[in-house]
Parts: structure tokens; sequence; C-alpha cells
């Protein structure tokens, strides 16, 4: 689609575009083309020399069973929080999409935690579970349970799957409920002519209806996972133990941060970046086309 | 509706409600455990409804911050939030509003081009580019100052798609009109284009504001100093978890301060924070 009348002007749409442009190329691609050059270059242990080594650095990664775990957890970490947080969302959005009294009031006081930054959720879930003081700790130590966040691997991934969640319930509950409410209602009131339980309804006719909404919803969710667990982590478990938390961004900054691999540090960031463009290529892809039903 | 059993009404209700209180609940605590003193609260028999401690925990939040981790008053970190989220919402909408003008009204050499230099940048969250970023901030000089915290966060391909769809959908007449009136093209942007937005720009706004209030990652990067830490990295610190030296107290009611701007916006603005998530991930 195009305009069909138009301005005319030599130098001035460059320089309404300049300040955009400028700040992408050099915080953007500039940045970006230099992580992909120096994932093709070793540098030696003091730093003096440099040798452009091709694919070694990712050879080299690629090589670390230690990758392939952090790749195990984050994928798992995205399953279980958009498993879990699509369908409580879904769950909520069906109650809220009934005709029933104060149901604007339940959506606003179901999507506020959207506003709530992730490392702050981080922090709201390790106060309950803090093993010495969290007031869940307690009732959980009450029922026979060793509960220990701090030590132990699997409560540790526990708790930031569950903070993870809660704060991603909102913002699913709202696209939920804007896709139910765009199914039109002649359909569901066929089917109940039809003689149709209400159950029967909803996984014949309202759900696969949903399915563009939940489709595009999953992708967000992982992304979501990937990228922007990175406070929730940090604020909770810094990654451990024994980097049982531990993300693939979370991966990128942890071994940054030692400084040591520079080389290595890139070709991780070059598999992210190929990650996001997968995901965000599917997104495109999917959604402009629907799925279909 | 289809059929009406109002005896069976009860049931959306009660997940409802359940829903809300599982959902409330870390709030509700962190707000209780902000009104107790640190010994209440470190000996794990914290009640469940708020303390006496109210105004004293909350004045030494705000103006003298913990003692032994992060040294600075938290009502300079909120300020810190505060021009961050600021300084990020208005540079997005406003260098986004150009851009989108620039690649809908006039037709120039490389006007595709750019505007997917623009749109690819969705592509590349700081995320995937953390080290290269922080180095060429650290290369301008920028460390530790509000212009490092915010113009590198500021490009907006999303922004800039939001505006340029809407601009699509602007009649052509009124730009004949404006034309007639022998306006130029700053002249239609200003006093007809934008004020035409402004439910648009609202809307972005709302959902900048809490992007930019919530950054973690890049404040965690570019600041070092303590008086340039914002409130979502200053609780971070203020949490060990090795010794004693966390004072709950304070961290929690950090917490409830961190959150209270954000929340606010959505709630009060609700209709526009809708607008603005839908439409942005379209």
């Amino acid at each position: 689609m195009e305009k069909r009348v138009t301005f005319n002007g030599r130098l001035l749409p460059y320089m309404l575009l300049a300040p955009q442009l400028l700040i992408t190329l050099v915080f953007f691609y500039w940045p970006a083309g230099q992580a992909v050059w120096q994932s093709f270059l070793i540098e030696d242990a003091f730093g003096l020399s440099t040798q452009f080594v091709w694919f070694e650095n990712y050879q080299i990664l690629l090589s670390k069973p230690d990758y392939y775990r952090t790749l195990a957890i984050t994928l798992t970490f995205s399953a279980l929080v958009a498993f879990l947080s699509l369908s409580l969302a879904l769950l909520l959005a069906v109650q809220a999409d009934k005709h029933i009294k104060f149901a604007s009031g339940y959506k606003t006081m179901l999507i506020w935690p959207y506003a709530v930054a992730p490392a702050i959720a981080g922090v709201l879930w390790l106060f309950m579970f803090q093993p010495s003081l969290g007031l869940v700790s307690h009732a959980i130590r009450a029922l026979g349970v060793d509960w220990n966040p701090v030590l132990n691997p699997d409560h540790a991934f526990t708790l930031v799957v569950m903070a993870a969640t809660w704060k991603k319930i909102a913002y699913n509950f709202l696209f939920f409920l804007a896709g139910l409410q765009a199914i039109p209602k002649s359909v569901i009131e066929a089917s109940a002519i039809d003689g149709a339980s209400p159950m029967r309804r909803f996984w014949t006719i309202t759900f696969p209806l949903l399915s563009p909404t939940t489709f595009f919803l999953l992708v967000v969710n992982v992304v979501y996972v990937f990228f922007e667990t990175f406070g929730i982590i940090d604020a909770t478990t810094g990654g451990g133990p024994a980097k049982a938390t531990q993300t693939l961004v979370y991966k990128v900054y942890h071994d940054g941060k030692l400084g040591a691999d520079l080389g290595g540090s890139a070709a991780q960031s070059v598999i992210l970046m190929l990650i996001v463009i997968g995901l965000t290529a599917i997104q495109f892809r999917y959604v402009e086309k629907k799925v279909q039903y | 509706m289809v059929q009406r059993r109002s005896l069976l009404d009860i049931v959306p209700h009660f997940i409802l409600a359940l829903g809300v209180i599982i959902i409330a609940f870390p709030v509700y605590i962190a707000f209780v455990a902000s009104t107790w003193d640190a010994a209440t609260i470190s000996n794990g028999q914290m009640p469940l409804w708020p303390g006496p401690h109210f105004l004293e925990n909350y004045y030494r939040t705000i103006f003298i911050g913990t003692a032994k981790t992060t040294r600075e008053p938290v009502g300079i970190m909120m300020l810190n939030s505060f021009v961050m989220a600021m300084c990020i919402a208005i540079g997005k909408i406003a260098i986004s509003l150009i851009s989108a003008f620039a690649v809908v009204y006039f037709r120039f050499p490389f006007r595709m081009a750019a505007f997917w230099t623009i749109f690819i940048t969705l592509m590349l969250p700081v995320e995937v580019r953390i080290y290269p970023t922080y180095k060429i901030v650290a290369d301008l000089r920028l460390l530790d100052t509000y212009a490092g915290l915010t113009i590198p966060l500021i490009a907006s391909a999303t922004a800039t798609l939001l505006f340029r769809q809407f601009f699509m959908t602007v009649p052509d007449e009124l730009v004949e009109a404006s034309r007639i009136d022998g306006a130029g093209p700053m002249k239609f942007f200003v006093d007809t284009l934008v004020p035409l937005s402004i439910t648009s720009v609202a809307a972005m706004f709302v959902i900048q504001f809490i992007y930019g209030w919530n950054q973690y990652l890049w404040p965690l990067l570019i600041t070092t100093s303590d008086n340039m830490q914002t409130i979502v990295i200053g609780i971070k610190k203020m949490i060990v978890t090795q010794d004693a030296l966390t004072e709950w107290q304070i961290a929690m009611a950090t917490a409830v301060l961190a959150m209270l701007p954000p929340v606010i916006v959505v709630v009060a603005m609700q209709k526009l924070f809708v607008k603005g998530l839908t439409e942005t991930e379209k």
C-alpha cells in the first residue's frame, strides 16, 4: 500500500530519518557486526595477537556438553512457562468472557502484573520461597519437604518457572480475552442448539477458533523466556546452583563478565541472533497467514 | 448468551477470584513485609497482616536507603528510573514519528532500504549483542550517564511500524487541503498529522514508559556509580543471598515503590494500555 499524495523534498526525508538510522547503525548494526566478526577470531592467551579461524569457535562451543545442558535448560524452561501460563491464562480468560458481574473488575485485577519488572517479580517470589524466612518455605517444610532453592537445583528451577509464569499470565490473559471476544457468538449458539455440552463446545468450536491467538502467544512466550527472564534469573538464583537455572542469554552475560574467551562469547551471541531471527520469521509468516482450523 | 444458568455463575466467579488472589498474593506479602521490623521478618514468623512500621520503613527507604548494601536513598533511584523511562518513551515516540512521516509521505531513493534497516532491528535485541554494544558506549564515554542509559534504547521498529500503519489510514484529502492552504510538509506534520495521532502516541507512551522503567540488563551494564542506580537494579543489590546483610523490610518497601508507578499507569490508563499492547504486537 502506498500513499497517492506525497510531498516533494530532497533533503528533508533524509533529515527526518537521520536520528533513527544513526542510532540503529551505531548501537544495533555495528555491535551485531562486531559480534559476527569476533566469532571468527581467536585471541592468544595474552591478548597480543588474533587469528582468523573460521568456525573454530563454534566447533569448540558445540563440542562442550555444558552448552547443550544450558540449551536443554532453556528449552525446558520455555516449554514449562509457555504451557503453564497459557493454560492458566486461557482458563481465566474463558471465565472472564462469560457474561457475569464485575467482569471488567476482574480484568483490571488480572492484567497489572504486566507492569511489574521481571527482576522485581523474581524478588517477590524469592522472598516467599527464601529457605530460612520465606512464608511459603515454612509451609512446605511443615509438609516434610526439605525445601531449599539456594542449594537444590530442582527447587531453584521450580522457583524461576513459577516467577516467570506469574509474570506472563497477565499478557496471555489479555490476548486470549480479545481472541475470545472476536469469536462470533452465533457459531457457539448454533452448536448449543445442536445439543453440545459446554465442554464439547469449548474443545470443538472455541479452542480451534482461537488457534491463531494461541500460536502467536506460544511464539511470544518462547521469546519471553529466552530473552526477558534474564532479570528474574539474575535476581533470584544468579544462574545457580550449579548452573541449574542458566539460560542461553544468562550464559552469554556470565561468560562475558569473566572476559576470558571473546571469540567463544561472540559465537554464543551469534547463535542467539539466529534463534531470534528464526522465531521472528516464524511469527511473521504464520501470524500473517493465520493458523488454519 | 448461550444457556442462562445463573446458579452456575458461581463457578466463573470462584475461578476468577482464586486467580486474582493468587496473582496478588506475592505483592501483598511484599507489602506486609515492608511494614514490619527486621527481627520479625528474619525469624520467619511474620504475620499475614500489616505491622506498625509502615511510616518508619518507607521514610528510611526513600530518604536514607540501606545501611550496608546500596548506600543510596531509594528516592534517588526512583528519580533515575523516572528520567530513564521518560527519556526512552519520549525519545522513541519522537524519532519514530518523524521516521514514519518520512517513509509514508515522501518518495526518495533508498526509501525501502531505510525502512528495512529500521525493521530488522526487531531481530537484534540487546541480549544478543551485550558486550559489543557495551564497548561502543564505553568508547563514546557514555558509561554512567543518562545519555548512555537511554539513547541506545530509543531506536524503535515497533513504534515506527505502528505510526506508519496509522499514517496510511489518514485520508489524502487532508494533505491536499493543507497544500491549498499553502502549508509545507513540516507544517502539515505539526498541525495536522501529530494532533490526529494523539491516541496512538498516548498508547505508545504507556507501553514504552513501562518498558523503560523496567529495564534491567542495560542499566546493569552501563551504571557502576551508586548515584546512577535505577530502582530495579538497586533492589537486586539489596538482596544478598549468603549473609544476613539483607534488610528485607527495606528491600520489600523498595519492591513496592518500584512496582507502583508502572502499575498505576496500567490501571489508570487501562484503555490506552490495551490499545498500545494489542497494536504494537500485530
